[in-house]
This record gives C-alpha cells, sequence and structure tokens, in this order.
C-alpha cells in the first residue's frame, strides 16, 4: 500500500515518455562512516520525480552527510541506483545541487552576471563578453525572481537571495534531481516561503525529483510530498503526517502541526494575456 | 629579435634603453608581469598568499637538486621541482583534514631546509645567493625567447582554466556537480603558478617573488568589482609597477625586483584609499 502512495503517478499529459525516463532515486543499506564512527547506517530511500522530499533531523544527525555522500562527495557503503518510470535501470541523471554554505570570499570581484557565465560558458569569462548568454541569465534569474541582481557583486547578496542565484544556476541545465541543503542562517521567513513556492511550481511544470533539507518544520508540513527525519542514524520515512505523527520524530521535535491532506491553498489564476499557452 | 631591438629603438627612444641588457629586462617585464597580474587574480580569491610564499621557498631545493645533479642552468630541475611540489602540496590538501596553512608551512620549510643544506656544502652558499635577491639585468637574449613561449603558454592555459577555477573558489562542490573535476583543475592551476615563479625567480629573486602573485590582485579588488575589471587593473598595475620598478632601480641603482614590490605595494595602498569609491 506504501507503494502506491509514493509511488509516483505520471502526469496525464506526458505518461508515454515518462515511462522511459529517470523517475526513482534508490537508496539501499547506504551508510556512511567518518573517521572510523558511523554517521549513517542502513539508510534506505526512495526520491521519486515530481516529489518534493524533505530531510529532516536534529543537528548532527547526517543530513548534509546523506548529500555529499549521494553527490558522491564523501565515500559510503550500499547502494544508490536510479531507475525509470518503468522500473528499468537509467543512468545517472542530470543533479540540480545548492549548497548549503557559501565560505566564498565575500570581497571578490565578481558578480552574479560572471558566475553565471563561468558555469554556463566556455568562453574564459575575463577576456570575453556575456553575448547571447545574457538573454538565457535573464531568464534564469527571473525564473527565481531574482532578475534585478545580475549585475550585483555575489558577496554583496543577502542570504536569501544568493540562495535564490544559486537555486537559479542549478536549474540551468535543468535537472532531473535537485538537491538542496537549506541554509540555516541568513535567511527571512519571507525569503524561505518565496523558495518554497518556487520549488512548488517545478515540481509540477518540470516533473523534478526534489530532495531539500530543511529546518523549517512548519513549510515541510505543509510542502513536502514525502518526509525523511534522520534520528540517531535511522531515517523514517513517510508523509508529513505520518512522520510527525511517529513518536520518535514527537520526542525530538515536539508537536508539528500538519495541514488536511485536502486542504487545498488559495489558488491566484493569473491573468491570460492572448493565447500563449 | 634583432628586429624586437630596433622597434624598441624607434618606440622608446630613451638613453636608459640603448643598452642592450636594459632592452632585454624591459622586455622580459613587459613578458612576465601581465602572469603576475592575471595570476594573482586567483591567488588573492583562493587565500594562497601562503602558498605562493611558499613556492618562492621550494625553489631553493629545485635550484640546489639541479646543481647537485650537475646541471649548467638549475633551471629545468627548479621548474620540475616547482611543479611536483606544487601538485603535491594541491594533493595532500584534497586528501587530508589538516588545514591547508599547517600542510604547506610543513613543505615548505622542508623545501628550504633540505635547499639550504645541500647549497651549505663545503661552505659554498654565497655563489646562490644572487637568486635570493635576483637580477632583472642578467637576463639573456635566449631566455626573452622562453619567456615568450610561457607566456603564450599561459594566456591559453589561463583561458581554458579560468571559468572552472572560479566556480571551484566559490564552492568546490557545487562546481563538482557540474561535473568539473577539482583535482584537475587546481593542479593544472598551480603548476601554472610554479612555473611562472620558477622561470622569473632569477630575475625577482625569491625574497619577493611571493609578493607579486599578492599585491596586484589585492590592489585591483579594491577598485574593481566585477571580473574582467578586475583582470583589466590588476595587469595594468603589474606592468606598470614593473616597468617603474626597472626605470627607478636603473635610476638609483637598486635591485630591480626589490623596486618593483615596493612600487606594487605603493599601488596597493593608493587604492585601498580609493576603495570606498569603487566598490559596493
Amino acid at each position: 500500500m506504501l507503494r502506491s502512495i509514493f509511488h509516483h503517478k505520471p502526469p496525464e499529459t506526458d505518461s508515454g515518455s515518462c515511462a522511459q525516463r529517470f523517475c526513482c532515486t534508490r537508496i539501499e543499506n547506504f551508510s556512511v562512516e567518518y573517521a572510523g564512527t558511523g554517521v549513517l547506517s542502513d539508510v534506505n530511500l526512495h526520491i521519486h520525480c515530481g516529489q518534493l522530499t524533505a530531510l529532516i533531523g536534529p543537528n548532527g544527525a547526517g543530513k548534509s552527510t546523506l548529500i555529499k555522500a549521494i553527490l558522491g562527495e564523501i565515500p559510503h557503503k550500499g547502494k544508490i541506483s536510479y531507475m525509470s518510470g518503468n522500473g528499468r535501470k537509467s543512468p545517472r541523471p542530470r543533479i540540480g545541487y545548492v549548497p548549503q554554505y557559501l565560505s566564498f570570499d565575500v570581497s571578490a570581484p565578481t558578480t552574479v552576471e560572471d558566475f553565471f557565465l563561468a558555469a554556463l560558458s566556455n568562453k574564459p569569462v575575463w577576456l570575453m563578453g556575456a553575448g547571447k548568454l545574457r538573454n538565457r541569465i535573464l531568464n534564469d534569474l527571473t525564473r527565481v525572481r531574482a532578475e534585478g541582481l545580475v549585475a550585483r557583486r555575489l558577496g554583496a547578496l543577502s542570504g536569501g537571495e544568493l540562495q535564490r542565484v544559486l537555486l537559479a544556476l542549478a536549474l540551468d541545465p535543468v535537472p532531473e534531481l535537485l538537491i538542496l541543503d537549506e541554509p540555516v542562517s541568513g535567511v527571512d521567513h519571507n525569503g524561505l516561503a518565496l523558495f518554497y513556492e518556487i520549488l512548488d511550481k517545478l515540481r509540477e511544470t518540470e516533473d523534478m525529483a526534489i530532495l531539500l533539507v530543511s529546518h523549517d518544520l512548519d513549510l515541510v508540513a505543509r510542502n513536502a510530498d514525502k518526509v525523511v527525519c534522520l534520528c540517531d542514524g535511522v531515517a523514517i520515512t513517510g508523509t508529513p503526517r505520518m512522520v510527525f505523527d511517529n513518536g520518535r520524530v514527537k520526542n525530538v521535535f515536539g508537536e508539528i502541526y500538519v495541514p488536511d491532506e485536502n486542504y487545498q491553498p488559495p489558488v491566484f489564476v493569473p491573468v491570460k494575456h492572448g493565447g500563449d499557452e | 629579435m634583432d628586429f624586437v631591438y630596433s622597434l624598441l629603438d624607434k618606440a622608446f627612444p630613451f638613453e636608459l634603453l640603448s643598452y642592450s641588457f636594459m632592452k632585454n629586462a624591459f622586455l622580459a617585464i613587459l613578458l612576465v608581469t601581465p602572469l603576475f597580474g592575471l595570476l594573482s587574480t586567483m591567488v588573492v580569491s583562493n587565500r594562497m598568499a601562503f602558498f605562493a610564499d611558499s613556492l618562492g621557498h621550494g625553489a631553493f631545493s629545485g635550484i640546489a637538486i639541479g646543481v647537485l645533479l650537475g646541471a649548467s642552468s638549475p633551471l629545468l630541475s627548479l621548474i620540475l621541482f616547482s611543479v611536483i611540489f606544487a601538485v603535491f602540496i594541491t594533493y595532500i590538501k584534497q586528501r587530508s583534514n589538516e588545514s591547508t596553512d599547517t600542510v604547506i608551512g610543513v613543505f615548505s620549510a622542508m623545501a628550504v631546509a633540505l635547499g639550504l643544506m645541500i647549497m651549505s656544502r663545503g661552505g659554498g652558499f654565497n655563489k646562490f645567493s644572487s637568486y635570493l635577491i635576483g637580477d632583472v639585468l642578467s637576463i639573456r637574449r635566449e631566455e626573452i625567447a622562453v619567456l615568450f613561449v610561457i607566456f603564450c603558454g599561459v594566456i591559453v592555459a589561463w583561458s581554458l582554466l579560468f571559468n572552472s577555477l572560479l566556480l571551484l573558489s566559490i564552492n568546490a562542490a557545487f562546481a563538482r556537480s557540474r561535473g568539473i573535476r577539482s583535482f584537475l583543475i587546481e593542479s593544472c592551476f598551480a603548476s601554472l603558478v610554479a612555473v611562472v615563479v620558477a622561470m622569473s625567480i632569477q630575475g625577482v629573486g625569491i625574497l619577493v617573488i611571493n609578493s607579486l602573485l599578492v599585491l596586484p590582485g589585492a590592489a585591483a579588488r579594491n577598485v574593481t568589482s566585477d571580473v574582467k575589471g578586475y583582470h583589466l587593473v590588476s595587469v595594468l598595475l603589474s606592468v606598470l609597477s614593473g616597468l617603474t620598478g626597472l626605470v627607478g632601480a636603473y635610476y638609483c641603482d637598486m635591485a630591480v625586483g626589490a623596486t618593483v614590490v615596493l612600487v606594487a605595494a605603493v599601488c596597493y595602498f593608493l587604492t585601498l584609499l580609493l576603495k570606498p569609491y569603487f566598490v559596493k
């Protein structure tokens, strides 16, 4: 039964192509050891496309460790496999990654545009102009409502702005699996709400698998399709309601209000201009 | 080469450039200082000032080993040793949890000690002292050609490497998630710095060379806020300090390398005063 809850239902419009393409990241018996002590042991987890999977847990529970292991930054035991919609093995998907900390030099003379050009173009940024890429960069930034930041210096951005800029770049080229390590500090509540709103839209329009480390449990309860709680190296997995009702999770976080599943947030329908879409 | 010399005579009909050793020094500075300007942008952004310093120190060993092996000019052994030294430090830095400056400190001191041990054997250290201060006026015709090749090589390499280096300097994990091979790119960068340092040590001197890898970039970032401006100002300041230093040293009869560095330092303090008007 759980399988049917978690299994991705392909959107009716493109059910044909969905079976072929990457759809599920399967993590089996995943363990990570760090300097002889186990940080994570025996984690099993499926991350599906079209779903927002939130990774929560107390500090030091191994959330970032799990993400780094998935990215291949640190060695791990166990299996990670990528499956397509019809259950076949699929090659490693394109992964978009938004890191948690940026310990870069904040006084560096690097603008948002320089940063994008370095990632998107083979032409040396120090020698060549943006040219045709300028429009693509503006489009990328518009997607996360950061188009006004293109000429700003990276070091002069606020936490929330920097996070959106990184998200914009992680989304170009459009990834199949998006991994986000949410920053602990520096992002205010409005910034965070905007961030979730953008993710929500992406999940629907791009059918993307999103794995998100988060500390804002209320936002997780409201927005995630699936929650993974890492406590003492054990992963408790399920819908937000199931996880937040779990005794172990309650012991760590206390009561978290989970909105009714039938609750629909108010929808604002944009006014249509012409027949573009 | 003769064509270049006659061109110099026409373009700069000054008394000091009438000597051929001054022509060579002038060309050498024109070829080398832009490279220091380019490389220093990333040395400063990646906080590699100490690494640059250790490359200068590593040169002691490179020269000493070259002399020990009986090479007539220790340049080849110096370049080889510097590149291996640089790649080795990059490797240890990636593998170890130790902080970077500890790792560099250990190997830098070892390289100096090894070099001094070999050089001082039999009390013959004095013949190496020219490497400490450097002498750009002793650069020969053939060496200009080598410098020109290195100049072109570094420009090409910098064009290929820079974008990846910039991403790595902002966030290594992010860069790797976009398929950038961090060890390869960082090793190439470290080797590039090593080659340029090794080539210039004879002219600039071990004692002050690392400041040429720090000062232009440090000064340029005070007055720029994007990558192109950063590079342009850094290269211009580097060339300007080089030429001013050469002329100043000629008229006051001082070591060229030290004079160049002092001019660059003055540039740094001037840009520091201008910083509030440029960087937002």
